[in-house]
């Protein structure tokens, strides 16, 4: 198989996103909770060329459709990213990525005194900001570094 | 006040606050007459971390208004020691009482206790959130002193780490104050207040050096740093010295600046301020049992 095969591969179902900035494929897998440990046949192009991006990713993951509430999710590292869920080799949705209001255990707290980082029967709660999130427990603003928080658990 | 649970003191209107002044003023002038307001409360004390004056000031205040409380003690002979969560704790203790007072070393601590229990949860102290409490006793402290309107307030010392200044910055956004922050730079607000000051509007500023404001001040707020906050022994001794007010350089101040702090206090107020007629501190204290006896008359 070529590069230009693998880039372009149709999928039979499942979801494709394009348009995420190059160098974050492996963060959208990550707020997607995929790890590969589920068997998902999963492929990445990184660093496509792109006219409107530069370089881009793209994630193409077989036998999934991502829900609008994880297409949300995906506006923090993504928001420019475009989702098509794929039937039958058609794309039979187009999904836009649009901020959530909060998102919740998703990301976990950079604060380590956080009582969300302890042992507690809780998830992380963030209230999502015009530039960034702010922990709804210890009020914790993350602009830049939200990649960082990705809970890789 | 129609609050579930007192958590931060941005959940507070100018309402809220001034309700609670309101009836702390009527129980200051008449304790007797508030005795038998609420016979049958029983106030479970929960506190992670050693505190003398909050738990002694909410266990008195909870007496005096007829009730009683239960204190879960310290750390270390609790169930805690045993690696229980706080989540279960404070399940157990609010199936025992009417209302959980609870301080802890972690930030959001009371936030996430007031998602597990159908008590009141009043914050007690969060690490270095919050300290509402603390706040209408200081407020009320103001009131008295130079009055919540037209005020002008200087707040001194650790203001990234200090719960009560980010309480108390919190709760003067919705009076008309001018707000003044004095500290070290390693030690200036946390991100997360800066920004709710500058969404609310407040005129804030910020300064390394009291003297740049000390003379328009009518409230000078002092708060400790601590030894922790540095890495070595000569920066904090070199940094603290200069956050440290002495009877001679209040001075420059106004006659009429009223110097208050939350104690405990080290030696950033030196004891000869104590005898000036700034030094509005140990009263500030006193009015920590009027104030939480209104503020538990509202929740409880
Ligand atoms: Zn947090």
């Amino acid at each position: 198989m070529t590069d230009k095969q693998l880039r372009v591969s149709k999928i039979e179902n499942g979801t494709v996103i394009d348009h995420v900035p190059g160098g974050q494929a492996l963060n959208v897998l990550a707020i997607v909770g995929i790890d590969g440990s589920g068997g998902e046949q999963v492929s990445v192009g990184m660093n496509v060329p792109s006219d409107r991006l530069g370089r881009k990713d793209v994630v193409k993951i077989e036998d999934r459709e991502l829900s609008p509430e994880e297409v949300d999710v995906l506006s923090l590292i993504a928001p420019r990213a475009t989702i098509n869920i794929v039937r039958e080799y058609e794309v039979s949705e187009k999904l836009r990525v649009s901020r959530p209001e909060r998102v919740v255990g998703v990301l976990s707290c950079p604060n380590a005194n956080c009582i969300t980082t302890e042992e507690e029967p809780v998830e992380s709660s963030f209230e999502v900001l015009s530039d960034g999130v702010r922990c709804g427990y210890c009020d914790t603003i993350v602009r830049d570094e939200i990649a960082d928080l990705i809970d890789n658990d | 006040m129609r609050h579930d649970h007192l958590i931060g003191a941005n959940q507070l209107s100018r309402a809220d606050i001034e309700a609670v002044l309101d009836r702390a003023a009527e129980i200051d002038a008449d304790p007797s007459a508030f005795a038998d307001a609420h016979p049958d409360a029983l106030l479970g004390l929960c506190f992670f971390e050693p505190s003398t004056r909050t738990r002694m000031s909410f266990d008195t205040a909870i007496k005096r208004l007829g009730g009683d409380s239960v204190d879960m003690g310290t750390v270390e002979s609790s169930s805690v020691k045993k690696g229980e969560s706080l989540a279960d704790t404070v399940r157990v203790i609010a199936g025992y009482t009417d209302g959980i007072v609870l301080r802890h070393p972690s930030e959001g601590a009371a936030t996430m206790a007031a998602e597990f229990v159908d008590v009141p949860v009043i914050n007690a102290g969060d690490g270095a959130g919050q300290h509402p409490t603390q706040t209408l006793l200081d407020l009320y402290t103001i009131r008295e002193n130079a009055g919540l309107d037209d005020l002008t307030v200087g707040v001194m010392g650790d203001l990234k780490y200090g719960r009560t200044v980010h309480s108390l910055a919190a709760a003067l956004t919705t009076f008309d104050a001018r707000m003044h922050f004095v500290s070290p730079e390693s030690l200036r607000l946390p991100r997360n207040v800066r920004f709710d000051l500058h969404e609310s509007g407040a005129v804030v500023k910020e300064h390394t050096d009291l003297d740049d404001v000390l003379g328009e001040l009518d409230v000078l707020y002092v708060t400790r740093i601590q030894r922790e906050r540095f890495p070595d022994e000569n920066e904090y001794r070199e940094v603290a010295g200069e956050y440290r007010i002495d009877a001679d350089a209040l001075d420059a101040a106004r006659d009429d600046l009223t110097v208050m702090h939350p104690l405990p206090r080290v030696d950033e107020i030196a004891s000869n301020v104590d005898e000036t007629d700034h030094a509005h501190y140990f009263e500030q204290a006193h009015n920590g049992v009027p104030v939480r006896m209104a503020l538990l008359d509202s929740m409880l």
